[in-house]
């Protein structure tokens, strides 16, 4: 009897995720919401800027400590940081990957042509390129110091971000990076939480909420040094 | 009433397409969008030109097989299908485009009329319940709660005509993906193959070219069933279930 | 007067495959003594199925499943979108869960006697026992019936019906029904056991040394021209309504396949049986397309009036209720608004005849659901009809629960096709015809939510079983290949027909010639016929076909996606079988069923059958286009069903 039968070709579980469209947009996820527990705990840290300077570089040298005595000096930050180059290193490989696959699936566009996505939603793509070119220059003005625009001074971040954002250009490319984030946060958490299977009312609301708690906690740093409250 | 239809015209598949224009009069408010393109056919075979190809059947809107995007909309301004818009939509002097289903799964044929076999292939990967004629118990041997009998009908009635592709801007099959898998996941009859279903739907569905989801919800705005966005995130769920478990 | 074509007698037929003995056990005794393929050569068998309805797609899943290799064939894009697709209302079948005096015996009865004793007992009690199958089936496969709060499926009555048999998927059961066999089809085609061909239009039958061994059909996207083979032909291809130009079929619903069997030797039985459905929503004007029902379930709880006087054009909201004739309470109390179809259309054109009718040409009646809504509130009336009221809305842009609906009655199904035994087999051996196709079941009329079921009967279950027995006594050991002479013949004469179409290139459109032909079956051939009617009628088709090959206007060419040219092939088809339709009709000098005659009715303008004369079915044999055909008479024997003058009063 030709009855019809299942072929043995189903691939692991990771090779599966890794394959299917579903499968990187569930990386894509993860790694956006891995990416976002950090931001939050980091716009939290941020804040201590408002109670001035030893409490801030306190935080900076707690970072290095954190875990002692089981892990040694440092340890604990390197950690954070190898997770988060891996979850931006997979969102980006992802978000690419499944561009270029989304770009070939419409090869030809509509003559009659109208924006209907929100705007949030479209700028998706754009908005991912500009938090990436951030974060280099980011972590070329504040961590290693680089480019940052006065001396820069290890375990000193008081002083540092009152540098940057003492300049023009400090404070422009970081509030628009911060603004980007925030749109990227609102369609990016919602997609998340549909891509992991809950829908609904509440991942909507959340996603608005930690856009903007987020982009305020952050943009208020610069403002903050432009107003004087922190000098 | 009076109207400018610009039309996409393409002789074959390999041929290339262009819009045309073409004026038309004497369109009456209660033709449907349909029966004026008939109207504009019937003039255009008198003058001796090639007619305007588009897919059309039932003209009840449950066949599925009208397809035409309208505007930029597909299936035109209204929550229907084409065949049921009706010219009281429009205004006298009015210019429409009108545009086929446009995704790289589904290649334009002639004009208005694209290949969506695309589709059927996804079924044939798992869209189904292996029950061979005959071999089925007593139909009320396996009671269904209502609200799981009624969340299977909402999903049934996808009519697979393809406007939520057309209408996503990655060219993407994900509603109508999901429809299936939602329909037959959520019944018991389903259950024993619920893993396989889901893993080779979404397989097949990426073999055959079309985007991925960006949740833009344009899909479910166009479809004319009103099948929800919702469904996509259920088969999602669905998937990481599956993978989970290896099936 | 021209001269009309006449016809000939001939032999009389008679149904060989139906074994004798008591009719609830003749299916039983079928299926034993049918010979059986042994399993293993099943898979060197061929068979051909056109179509992907509910009877085709059903037919190619279960013979695929049996280990067959299937080839099948569909014009639309997808064997998703039969046209089955479209039917609303629901599935009978004898479970009598709801105990309410159901069984086996009745859905029989019931179907014997809506046909007006013009259909097979055999044929129809086989249906009944089948139904309940059918349903377990359809459950198995994840069809999404109605369900009640318990999880058990809800039922409803149905069409003239006193127990509530009838199974449904909200407005959209032929949807789920069809889905459900396309799916099982699209398991086989992925398994490699059905060979599926979409936008592929049968065009002719190939038949060798006297049996049909494959079909011609034209790739709709080429055009190419290809021939098939096979060890039996199956048509599941549907009715024939759309000779009528408006009717509820899809747009390219057509008789090509049945009619070029027809004309291969194929017997067309009672082509004249049309079933007009009383709740059409109205034309428009002259741009009308096609036509669109509104379930019968409407009638369940709508009322059916219109006003008392002649020309009384006022709005209905301001007619009071004792000067509206509720014309369908008055005549048939017992029945009310769910008399059979053919009686609620013939008592709606009588109306409208009287000068009665509303809406545009006073080509209408009202189907009021105000006092539905008051008795069981708008909300129960929206959950119940919600989705018919929108598409009632949407295409007339008037709302159904302010103002009443207008209905009038549209040709939706016809009884009449192929000729087939009690196996399905029509006269050319090899070639069957299941679903619509054939005439089997439904005598004169079809009873509401039976097209659904005798469809996946014939294909889920009869079929399956009986072509074995064909397959097992004709083992064809040669293959058919395409040099044989009988298929360049049937090829030739593929090709030569669709040449002609486009070199004639005339100042007509094809769909002129189709409303035209339209319009006069309507007229003559439609819900009540007479001698000098049907006269008139085939005095004039004849005319229309010469004037039809003088004028036709094709555009492009036939190696390309054309399909003016499809259309311009069906039409020709047409005007051959409007000409038999009119003829069987003149010929069946008889009410019964769907069949009006006008000299033949009671004093109260009942249908009147005439027994002694008419209890046949008419097989028509076809001998040249034009040329009188040679009428089989098929005795039918009532034997468990007394023949009774229908009443519903």
């Amino acid at each position: 009897m030709a009855l019809a039968t299942k072929t043995d070709r189903r691939p692991s579980a990771p090779e599966l995720l890794w394959k299917s469209t579903l499968g990187k947009k569930t990386v894509m996820a993860v790694s956006g919401v891995i990416m976002l527990l950090y931001l939050v705990a980091h716009m939290v840290g941020n804040l201590k800027i408002f109670f001035g300077p030893d409490e801030m570089n306190h935080y900076a040298h707690w970072l290095r400590t954190m875990g002692e005595p089981v892990l040694h000096y440092e340890w604990g930050l390197w950690l954070v940081r190898v997770v988060l180059l891996a979850a931006v290193i997979a969102h980006a490989t992802a978000a690419y990957q499944l561009s270029r696959r989304d770009i070939k699936a419409r090869p030809s566009k509509y003559v009659h042509a109208k924006p209907k996505a929100s705007y949030a939603t479209r700028t998706m793509r754009w908005g991912g390129i500009i938090l990436g070119l951030f974060i280099v220059w980011h972590i070329l003005d504040l961590t290693t110091g680089t480019v940052h625009p006065a001396g820069y001074e290890h375990l000193h971040p008081y002083q540092n971000v009152i540098d940057t954002f003492s300049t023009w250009y400090g404070n422009a490319i970081y509030i628009v990076a911060m603004v980007a984030l925030g749109f990227h946060i609102q369609h990016g958490f919602w997609a998340a939480a549909h891509t992991l299977g809950y829908g609904g009312r509440v991942p909507k609301g959340l996603s608005i909420g930690l856009a903007v708690v987020l982009t305020a906690g952050f943009v208020a740093v610069p403002i903050g040094v432009m107003t004087g409250v922190v000098s | 009433m009076r109207l400018t239809l610009r039309v996409w015209r393409q002789r074959s598949a390999d041929a290339d397409g262009g819009m045309s224009t073409y004026e038309i009069d004497g369109i009456s408010q209660d033709m449907s969008f349909l029966e004026m393109l008939d109207t504009l056919n019937e003039e255009l075979i008198l003058k001796g030109e090639d007619p305007v190809a588009f897919d059309h059947d039932c003209r009840e809107g449950i066949c599925g097989a009208c397809s035409l995007v309208i505007n930029g909309d597909a299936h035109g301004p209204e929550r229907t299908t084409t065949c049921q818009l009706h010219m009281r939509s429009f205004k006298d002097g009015d210019t429409i485009d009108i545009e086929p289903w446009r995704a790289a799964a589904f290649p334009v044929i002639k004009d208005l009329v694209v290949d969506r076999s695309a589709f059927d292939r996804i079924i044939q990967a798992g869209g189904y319940i292996t029950a061979p004629t005959g071999a089925a118990p007593e139909a009320h041997a396996t009671p269904v709660p209502k609200p799981d009998a009624d969340f299977a009908f909402e999903h049934a009635e996808c009519i697979g005509c393809g406007a939520c592709v057309a209408a996503c801007p990655n060219g993407a099959a994900m509603l109508f993906t999901s429809a299936k898998v939602n329909h037959l996941n959520v019944l018991p009859q389903g259950a024993p193959e619920r893993e396989s279903r889901v893993l080779d739907m979404v397989a097949q569905m990426d073999d055959e070219g079309f985007g991925g989801c960006t949740l833009t919800g344009e899909c479910a705005t166009a479809c004319p069933k009103g099948i929800p966005l919702f469904s996509i995130t259920k088969m999602n769920k669905e998937f990481l279930r599956a993978a989970r478990r290896g099936a | 007067m021209t001269d009309y074509t006449d016809y000939t007698t001939g032999e009389p037929i008679a149904d060989s495959a139906a074994p004798a003995g008591p009719v609830a056990e003749r299916w039983d005794t079928r299926r034993f003594e049918a010979k059986l393929v042994n399993p293993a050569n099943r898979r060197k068998h061929t068979v051909i199925v056109v179509g992907t309805g509910l009877a085709g797609g059903s037919a190619g899943a279960t013979l695929a499943e049996q280990g067959y290799h299937v080839v099948q064939f569909c014009y639309q894009d997808s064997p998703r979108r039969a046209h089955s697709i479209a039917a609303q209302g629901g599935i009978n079948a004898a479970k009598n869960y709801r105990n309410d005096g159901d069984s086996i015996h009745r859905l029989f009865y019931d179907t014997v006697k809506g046909g007006d004793f013009r259909a097979r007992e055999s044929n129809v009690h086989r249906l009944a026992q089948i139904s309940v199958e059918i349903i377990d089936q359809c459950v198995a496969q994840g069809v999404p019936f109605a369900r009640e709060y318990g999880g058990l499926l809800d039922t409803r009555s149905f069409g003239g019906v006193q127990v509530s048999r009838t199974f449904y998927a909200r407005g959209q059961t032929g949807q789920q029904l069809l889905l459900g066999a396309y799916q099982a089809l699209s398991r086989q085609i992925a398994a490699g056991n059905v060979e599926m061909h979409p936008r592929t239009e049968m065009l002719d039958l190939v038949i060798v040394d006297g049996k049909a061994r494959g079909i011609v059909a034209r790739d709709l996207v080429t055009g190419r021209i290809d021939t098939y083979f096979a060890d039996a032909v199956v048509l599941a291809t549907g009715g024939y309504g759309n000779v009528f130009y408006l009717s509820t079929n899809a747009m390219n619903s057509n008789a090509t396949a049945i009619w070029r069997a027809h004309r291969r030797g194929a017997h067309f039985a009672n082509p004249c049986f049309t079933q007009i459905h009383p709740t059409c929503i109205p034309r428009t004007g002259d741009h009308q397309s096609k036509l669109t029902l509104m379930s019968e379930s409407l009638r369940n709880d709508g009322r059916i009036w219109v006003p008392k006087a002649k020309g009384d054009d006022r709005p209905p909201n301001q007619i009071p209720d004792d000067e509206r004739d509720y014309y369908l309470e008055r005549i048939y109390p017992a029945f009310g608004n769910l008399v059979p179809r053919d009686i609620a259309s013939r008592a709606a054109k009588n109306v409208c005849d009287e000068g009665r009718g509303v809406g545009p040409g006073g080509q209408g009646v009202y189907l009021d659901f105000a006092d539905a809504i008051e008795r069981m509130g708008r909300k129960a009336v929206e959950a119940k009809y919600g989705n018919l009221f929108d598409m009632y809305q949407r295409i007339t842009d008037e709302d159904p629960y302010q103002v009443p609906m207008r209905i009038y009655p549209a040709v939706h199904y016809t009884m009449g096709g192929l000729w087939v035994d009690y196996d399905l087999q029509t006269t050319v051996p090899g070639l069957f015809a299941i679903g619509e196709a054939n005439f089997s079941d439904h005598g004169a009329n079809r009873l509401g939510a039976s097209a659904l079921m005798q469809g996946l009967a014939d294909g889920y279950f009869v079929l399956p079983a009986t072509i074995n027995d064909y397959l097992a006594k004709n083992p064809h050991a040669d293959r058919v290949t395409p040099d044989h002479p009988a298929v360049q013949e049937a090829l030739a004469d593929t090709e030569d027909r669709l040449h002609l179409l486009l070199a004639v290139d005339g100042d007509r459109t094809p769909d002129s010639f189709h409303r035209e032909l339209g319009e006069l079956m309507w007229e003559f051939c439609g819900m009540a016929r007479t001698d000098e009617g049907l006269r008139k009628a085939l005095d004039r088709i004849p005319q229309i076909r010469e004037e039809f090959w003088r004028r036709i206007k094709v555009p492009g060419t036939g190696e390309e996606f054309n399909q003016s040219l499809e259309k311009a092939n069906r039409i020709m088809d047409y005007l051959e079988l409007a000409e038999l339709m009119c003829l069987d009709a003149l010929h069946r000098a008889e009410s019964c069923g769907g069949h009006f005659r006008e000299e033949s009715q009671t004093p109260d303008g009942e249908a009147e059958r005439r027994d002694e004369e008419f209890s046949y079915a008419a097989a028509w044999e076809f001998t040249a286009t034009g040329e009188a055909p040679v009428l089989h008479k098929e005795d039918l024997v009532f034997e468990y069903v007394h023949p009774t003058q229908r009443s519903y009063a």
